[in-house]
């Protein structure tokens, strides 16, 4: 069985054996297949993709098409124990939406992203140029990151929507950054609950 | 001409019959009948491999292949059904079946009454989805399978799969329910009742009972069959084909046939009309009408689905306004709060409700991902 992404498996860890987990943008559902095989979780992963849908069936996980910009509706309210949105935020239209809407239908939300506040790309854009990194691979012009932000900007957001940060995690290149994380690292993960 | 290595080839109709009665959702008995059905593939010493494909409004129980090498059509759903296709008959054993009430050999108006030795025409008591999920049991039973692999239908035979993980839960492990809906809105209703009305008041009807004066009320038949074929495409998928095309130069000032699209849909409803029998075709659009599996669990479609072990595939397709996505997404909403496992895809193609006839290549992969991992599951 192959390895689990540095960061995915980061997330597996914050998540309980046995728990309900809905996984926003799942892409190809890497994520739900391997907790549910290793954690017996059940779940459902949405996914807009044609193509990470049918990946997702094929790994049997369960996967809904939808765009996430509609928001969860159909999903009661605290009907999850996790929601999970990894590495999508950053290029979602209506990102204070889609975190009151993890809060509604999780106990628990898990959020991931690149973190603009990483020191090479605070470089770069010292340097006259918009930053280009391992983990925002694109140019100012076809990127589709519309709503880039630093570990702190996503903490105040979050805050200000009634939540409360239990746990945060930086990265950079699949290791754990402990020293400077808004500066050294260059891949946020937040888990948090309503407050 | 080398045989396709993707078809089942030539194939053959069976006849089950029944001497037990059926006592109908509707209160009627229907004292002895038979099913028409064909297989495909073969039953695994497990039992375990076994789908079956529900048919819609005018489908039958010749769902693949062929009776002669040089039939013109195959089976409706050939494209789906055969070695090497999603629903692979070297690994699944699949059956077809022309439910009750049809008019493909299966016990229906048409046949005779053994009461009187007359067609049953008029005769013959309206049947709904739960009965003919209740007939297939029977097969199924006579075939010697427990539990379906899969049921699988689209459109009419997406609420059959439904209804057999409401009235069977434990004899389906997947249900594949394709441009369906969890239950006919009022605009649809309006839409058979229109149809229905065409047959009801074409002076060949003779309430029912026309065979008796060796007529059919085709006219009726033909105009129910256009109107329904209109619903079933999408207005992008119509325009691309025919848009304002003329069969001859410039316009005629009359009421004749000019527009392609008009002599498409009169070769439609006559090719139709000639083959299909109108009490049939009623009996259809009425137990498309009555479906509701929700109704006698005080209207909660989850309350329904609560017993079912099963694991769903739910599909739409973009353009069908017929059996549109949102219609599809009740049915996955339903399925959210029962807790259930659920895929749910919505396909973009241009085919309108037939999309689930054709073949658009996201909808092909998608069914063979999930079927895959069907026949894993069931060590097919």
């Amino acid at each position: 069985m192959s390895e689990l992404r540095p960061d995915l498996a980061r997330i597996a860890g914050w998540i309980a054996p046995e728990s309900r987990v809905l996984d926003l943008g799942c892409g190809d559902g890497e994520l739900l297949a391997h907790l549910r095989d290793h954690k017996q979780v059940s779940g459902y992963g949405i996914e807009i993709d044609m193509d990470s849908v049918i990946g997702a069936v094929g790994r049997g996980v369960n996967v809904i098409q939808r765009d996430l910009e509609s928001g969860l509706a159909g999903f009661e309210a605290s009907s999850f124990d996790y929601v999970v949105l990894s590495l999508t935020i950053q290029s979602m239209r209506h990102v204070e939406a889609i975190i009151d809407e993890m809060l509604r239908v999780g106990r628990t939300g898990i959020v991931t992203f690149p973190n603009f506040g990483y020191w090479e790309n605070r470089w770069q854009l010292a340097l006259g140029r918009m930053p280009v990194s391992e983990t925002i691979p694109y140019q100012w012009y076809n990127t589709p990151n519309i709503h880039l932000c630093t570990l702190n900007d996503f903490d105040a957001l979050l805050v200000s929507h009634g939540a409360r940060i239990t746990s945060q995690i930086v990265m950079h290149q699949g290791r754990r950054i402990t020293f400077l994380p808004n500066l050294l690292g260059s891949l946020a993960l937040v888990r948090f609950e309503k407050d | 001409m080398t045989p396709d290595p993707h078809s089942v080839g030539i194939v053959s109709a069976q006849c089950a019959e029944f001497d037990e009665p059926l006592v109908l959702q509707g209160g009627a008995v229907i004292p002895r009948y038979q099913l028409m059905y064909e297989t495909y593939g073969t039953l695994n010493a497990e039992r375990s491999n076994a789908i079956l494909i529900c048919h819609a409004l005018s489908g039958s129980h010749h769902v693949a292949g062929r009776y002669q090498p040089d039939d013109k059509y195959p089976g409706w759903w050939d494209t789906m059904i055969g070695p090497g296709k999603p629903i692979d008959t070297n690994r699944f054993f699949v059956v077809g079946v022309n439910n009750l009430g049809g008019c493909h050999g299966s016990t229906g108006p048409s046949s005779i009454n053994p009461a009187t030795g007359q067609p049953w025409g008029s005769a013959f008591p309206v049947v709904v989805v739960n009965d003919w999920v209740h007939a297939q049991a029977r097969l199924a039973d006579r075939l010697g399978i427990e539990r379906w692999a899969a049921v699988i239908g689209g459109s009419l035979g997406g609420m059959q799969a439904l209804r057999w993980t409401v009235t069977f839960p434990h004899r389906v492990r997947h249900c594949l329910s394709i441009a369906s809906a969890p239950k006919l809105t009022a605009q649809n209703i309006a839409f058979n009742d229109v149809a229905r009305n065409a047959i009801l008041t074409d002076p060949e009807f003779h309430g029912g009972d026309y065979y008796q004066h060796g007529v059919w009320p085709k006219r009726g038949l033909k105009l129910a069959r256009m109107l329904g074929h209109i619903t079933y495409l999408s207005d992008e998928g119509l325009g691309g084909k025919f848009g304002r095309q003329l069969l001859a130069e410039g316009y005629q000032f009359g009421y004749g046939t000019e527009f392609e699209i008009e002599s498409y849909l009169r070769y439609q409803g006559d090719r139709f009309a000639d083959v299909f029998d109108a009490n049939s075709y009623l009996l259809m659009t009425k137990a498309l009408d009555y479906f509701d599996p929700a109704r006698h669990y005080g209207g909660s479609l989850p309350a329904a689905l609560a017993a079912s072990p099963a694991k769903y595939l739910i599909v739409a397709f973009t353009t069908d306004w017929r059996f549109s996505p949102e219609r599809s997404k009740e049915t996955v909403k339903a399925l959210l709060d029962a807790k259930k496992p659920v895929v749910y895809a919505e396909i973009e193609s241009v085919h309108g409700h037939d999309a689930f006839l054709m073949t658009d290549e996201p909808y092909m992969r998608l069914m063979d991902a999930y079927l895959k991992r069907v026949a894993e599951e069931v060590g097919a």
